[in-house]
């Protein structure tokens, strides 16, 4: 089991794989790795959608990196490299997507879905209730109800 | 009635689910973010003839195609007989960019396949594509007179495309 769980991680990157060419190397700096790595993590791969530019080895991930890592060493803001390549990429490239009308239904489907299902569950009880309210008894079975009362009674004096 | 909510519930889902398996959907085409936006300004070197640069700048007045390709990209071999032709016709000068390729690997493609592009530029780092908005090749970009970029089609370029969505905006475009 093990084993085809391992088998299908490989299958499933090979896509990935296909693309990816040697890693570049990466500066001496650290700090500077970590911030990279930070940012990466909030976009998005072009190549393996599924994937956050610091997870992919896809050859333009890489470039992307490393047009961050220049971008940052050359004192850039987290935003304004973020502002840079939505310029290009198009909010696709957030890994998060933010709230704008395009992406409401995204955020609030599911909310709408919730409340619907709501009121459909308390329309749902209310009919239901309504259903088991008590009627009347007919005269006709009062007088069952009082003969049946009668012989209990009578039994149990006796 | 009891039945049929949840029937049209499944149906629903199948037909959205359907039309998105069947219906040509492509995750890869991202919308461009640079659509009627200026064609981003780079200066690089001539393939052929490295020591002369080439710059959008040099196409105002034009409208002209540029399209993405690599020797290292299969969906480019496939698409070149096509431009091939483009070419030969004459409706639209037609501009490489050569993404992340060797110089000799490049010509030795324009050499066995033939050479559609009035010239292509060398983008080795690849730092021109990102400002594109690239994310695989081929890609094609419409840029009209003014250096704006009015279309971009993310893959091969077909027949079908040509004549339906980039000719009649070229017409628009030479009113």
């Amino acid at each position: 089991m093990k084993r085809i769980g391992l088998l299908l991680i490989i299958f499933c990157s090979l896509p990935c794989l296909a693309l990816a060419k040697e890693a570049k190397p990466l500066s001496n700096d650290p700090e500077l790795e970590k911030r990279v790595m930070a940012l990466s993590e909030q976009l998005r791969c072009l190549v393996c959608q599924n994937e956050t530019l610091a997870a992919s080895q896809a050859d333009l991930a890489q470039d992307l990196r490393g047009l961050i890592r220049e971008q940052m060493k050359a004192g850039k803001s987290d935003k304004e490299i973020i502002a840079f390549l939505t310029d290009r990429y198009g909010k696709f490239i957030l890994y998060n997507p933010p709230v704008d009308p395009t992406t409401y239904l995204l955020w609030f489907g599911p909310f709408v879905l919730l409340l619907g299902g709501l009121a459909f569950l308390f329309r749902y009880l209310k009919q239901r209730r309504e259903l088991i309210t008590e009627q009347p008894l007919s005269t006709d079975e009062r007088r069952r109800a009082e003969t049946l009362l009668k012989t209990a009674q009578e039994k149990e004096t006796a | 009635m009891r039945y049929a909510i949840p029937l049209i519930i499944f149906l629903v889902i199948a037909a959205f689910l359907a039309s998105r398996l069947r219906g040509g959907y492509d995750p890869h085409r991202i919308p461009s973010a640079l659509i009627n936006k200026p064609a981003p300004e780079f200066q690089l070197q001539e393939l052929r003839n490295p020591t002369q640069t080439f710059s959008p700048k040099q196409m105002r007045g034009k409208i002209w195609l540029l399209n993405v390709w690599g020797s290292w990209c299969v969906a480019c071999r496939e698409e070149h007989p096509f431009l091939i032709a483009l070419s030969k016709s004459g409706v639209i000068p037609l501009y490489g960019l050569n993404w992340k390729d060797k110089r000799e690997d490049a010509l030795a493609v324009l050499e066995e396949m033939g050479d559609p592009y009035v010239l292509s530029v060398s983008d080795f780092d690849g730092r021109v594509a990102i400002d594109y908005g690239i994310t695989g090749a081929p890609e094609t970009y419409l840029i009209d007179q003014n250096g704006t970029i009015r279309y971009k089609e993310v893959g091969q370029l077909t027949p079908e495309i040509m004549e339906q969505k980039i000719l009649p905006m070229v017409k628009g475009l030479n009113k």
